[in-house]
């Protein structure tokens, strides 16, 4: 199959086809004509010839990390906010292992991006070189391919390849390995982008097969007790609005994944929550009732589905999905349909409109009037009278000031939760985590690559105390490039999630969840030029974001002080069934339906 | 159930590793693995077997072919076909069973290929089975190596597994 994803040279940026380059400037003009805007680093010996390329021109902006961690989540949170795909650029041995948590993120949530890392020369490879690992064997298992490249001639045409390979079918990270010999400067090949590049291996499905979108929408049509159920592929495959129409024609119920959050507006109506571990009653038992299930760009994880042999056991479920080996992997799924979602929900909704007729009726009352009933056990009320800020009321003031106009990106754990559930997000990527790997340390250097994407946005990073400690020297990168973004500490002095963990399940046992010698958080702001805060009280909450988000040039750490004792209901425990939910306790003794 | 299944690869620099590595991630039993280039030197063909319940080997085959280096899958169980393996086999041959093993050997249509004063190194080729079926046919201790390639299968009939 032919593309033609690479940038044609815009005005501004400069032509090289056709000169002699050595590998390094090839690397820096293969950026160039991928139209990157960002490369995200951290220099190394391995990759002194690219950092010199790089030196001498202005098109390709570098952002020094602190960390190569930060680099990769900064890629991540680059690519996710804007859909592009993000690049790093690491050095050899540690550069490239320091870079494999985030690579390992971006992997499991589907992230397009390519990795650029040095390597020891050719000659020297397999001699336990200084700074050598088998960085293409280290990444294996956790990208969607990678490169080691052996020959400059190769240079131009493999990291074109890597951008295809990254941002189409199911998009992921690949990594692009360079020996230092490769880029030697004093060797010179003339210049060319291959602008169309052809894969004999590797063909992703675009449409879906007309015959089982047929099917699909026979179901959809007959279905009495339907619900759609989203995911992280819908936002990936920018069907946003394909979905958004469907729903609205249908008047079904949607819920989504964790990753899905924002694809459809999450203060529409037809809207009945995240479902999963910590979903909302009425999404989880509408899961459990259904008798269709519309799974779209989802892949059944096990954080969502709860207890396999309990999942969904009356329904006929349609799966649409760009890579087949979601389908069926977990769940067996009556009418698959592969395909770009976007193109599948389009044709779906086109069927759908021909066999039923626009109405003003309101479509299935009675389903509907039973879901209204389990939205009625208000599953995600909280203590409002509380002495001391409940987190919930933390991310709901949070919404509050900025309008619901926000990119959040979020660290792991509680807040997390908390976030996901109080913060509606009704446009598709803004809401921007880790959900498949959880990896703490992400929300901060991801936040800045959604700031650099965006620098007049409002970009705010949710976090806990000990989210926050893993990629903290990030804090000098956010100095260095004037990035004002908002940390939003939800401080509770203990792992959050894993002291619930250990509460419900360890009879309080806290073994190593409680955080000892924190750090004074606004000191540390501080000595990193940043301004802190810290809000103790409810009362003063309001007014200090206000305050923080006004400050619209200055990164703000808010340091906020929530119950230690809160946790994240509702709650499906491991090997559990949707509708074995645990609720808050002041709601528990209520009967459930 | 047992699945032999054929896979045209891109014969690159760690192909191989991929699909090894696919498999032990994912806790996928493999029972063996051959590969080598083909006609084509720029494709390599694998023939792996595998077990697995039909959910599993449904899931291996999407998962091999999600592999970018993967240009062609077959399940060859699926319809008719020929699996072959070579074998070679080295025994100790003295007094009476030189001629028990020669004569083991032509009623399989193996080949001696290797003599000496004390062992033979014989060549079987044939469906696993059969390979195994030699092995038990030897008499007890005159076994003293055994090298199978793990078999190797191609479909029956015109249509072939090519680009």
């Amino acid at each position: 199959m032919a593309l033609s994803g690479a940038h044609e040279p815009e005005s501004g940026r400069p032509d090289k086809r056709g000169k002699e380059l050595s590998g390094a400037e090839i690397v820096v003009q293969a950026l160039v004509d991928e139209g990157v805007e960002f490369v995200f680093g951290y220099p190394g010996g391995a990759v002194l010839h690219i950092y010199d390329a790089l030196f001498r021109q202005e098109a390709v902006k570098h952002i020094l990390v602190r960390h190569e961690q930060g680099a990769s989540h900064a890629a991540d949170g680059y690519a996710r906010a804007t859909g592009k795909c993000g690049v790093c650029l690491v050095t050899s041995g540690p550069g490239a292992t320091n870079a494999v948590t985030g690579i390992a993120t971006a992997y499991m949530d589907s992230i397009p991006m390519v990795i650029l890392t040095g390597q020891v020369p050719t000659p020297v490879i397999g001699s336990d070189a200084f700074q050598e690992v088998d960085t293409v064997g280290i990444t294996r298992p956790c990208v969607k391919h990678n490169f080691l490249v052996k020959d400059v001639r190769e240079l131009a045409r493999t990291i074109r390849k890597a951008f295809y390979i990254a941002t189409t079918g199911r998009p992921g990270p690949v990594v692009v390995d360079i020996p230092k010999d490769v880029t030697d400067p004093n060797i010179k090949i003339p210049y060319e982008y291959p602008h169309e590049i052809k894969l004999r291996s590797y063909n992703p499905v675009q449409k879906g097969h007309s015959g089982q979108i047929r099917k699909a929408v026979d179901l959809i049509v007959q279905a009495k007790r339907p619900v759609f159920y989203t995911g992280g592929g819908v936002v990936l495959g920018e069907a946003s609005a394909q979905l958004t129409d469907l729903v609205r024609a249908t008047g079904f119920p949607i819920t989504s994944t964790l990753m899905g959050l924002g694809a459809y507006p999450m203060t529409d109506p037809q809207f009945i929550g995240m479902l999963g571990m910590h979903g909302t009653y009425e999404a989880n038992m509408a899961m459990h009732e259904t008798d269709v299930l519309v799974a779209v760009g989802a892949r059944f994880d096990d954080r969502v589905t709860g207890k396999i042999e309990h999942f969904c056991p009356h329904a006929q479920i349609i799966h649409v999905d760009v890579d087949p080996s979601s389908i069926s992997k977990n769940v067996k799924v009556h009418v698959p349909i592969v395909g770009q979602v976007s193109n599948v929900l389009a044709d779906m909704l086109k069927l759908y409109r021909e066999q039923v007729p626009r109405s003003d009726a309101p479509p299935l009352p009675d389903w509907w009037a039973k879901i209204d009933e389990w939205r009625g056990m208000d599953c995600l009320r909280y203590d409002r009278s509380s002495l001391s800020i409940k987190p919930q009321y933390a991310v709901e003031t949070l919404y509050k000031v900025t309008h619901g106009d926000l990119y959040l990106t979020s660290d792991v754990g509680q807040h997390q939760m908390f976030a996901a559930q109080f913060y509606p997000f009704d446009k598709p990527r803004r809401w921007i985590n880790s959900g498949g790997l959880g990896t703490m340390g992400f929300g901060l250097p991801a936040a800045m690559g959604v700031q650099l994407a965006f620098p007049d946005a409002q970009v705010a990073c949710v976090s806990g105390e000990a989210s926050i400690l893993m990629c903290i020297q990030e804090l000098a990168t956010c100095l260095q490039y004037g990035l004002p973004i908002k940390v939003i500490l939800l401080n509770n002095g203990y792992m959050g999630m894993v002291r619930q963990w250990q509460e419900f399940f360890y009879e309080s046992r806290y073994s190593h969840s409680y955080v000892d010698a924190l750090p004074d958080f606004v000191k540390l702001a501080e000595s990193f030029g940043h301004v802190g805060m810290r809000v103790e009280q409810p009362a003063d909450l309001e007014a200090a974001m206000t305050e923080a988000f006004g400050l619209r040039d200055r990164l703000v750490f808010m340091d906020i002080v929530v119950d230690p004792t809160e946790n994240v209901y509702p709650m499906i425990a491991a090997g559990k069934g949707h509708h074995e939910m645990h609720l808050a306790p002041s709601l528990s003794d209520r009967e459930l339906a | 159930m047992r699945h032999i299944i054929a896979v045209l690869l891109e014969n690159e620099a760690g192909a191989l590793s991929r699909v090894a590595g696919l498999f032990s991630a994912r806790g996928y039993n493999i029972e063996s693995l051959t590969v080598a280039p083909t006609d084509d030197p720029t494709l390599s063909r694998m023939t792996l077997v595998t077990t697995g319940n039909d959910d599993i080997v449904e899931q291996i085959k999407k998962q091999l072919n999600k592999l970018i280096d993967t240009v062609k899958l077959l399940d060859l169980s699926e319809g008719p076909h020929i699996e072959r393996e070579m074998m070679m086999i080295k025994v100790r041959a003295v007094r009476e069973d030189r001629e028990e093993i020669k004569r083991l050997t032509e009623i399989f249509r193996a080949k001696i290929i290797d003599v000496t004063d004390t062992s033979y190194v014989i060549e079987l080729t044939g469906a696993s089975k059969k390979l195994d079926a030699f092995i038990d046919a030897v008499p007890e201790g005159l076994i003293v190596e055994v090298v199978r390639s793990g078999p190797t299968g191609i479909a029956r009939g015109d249509k072939g597994l090519t680009v």
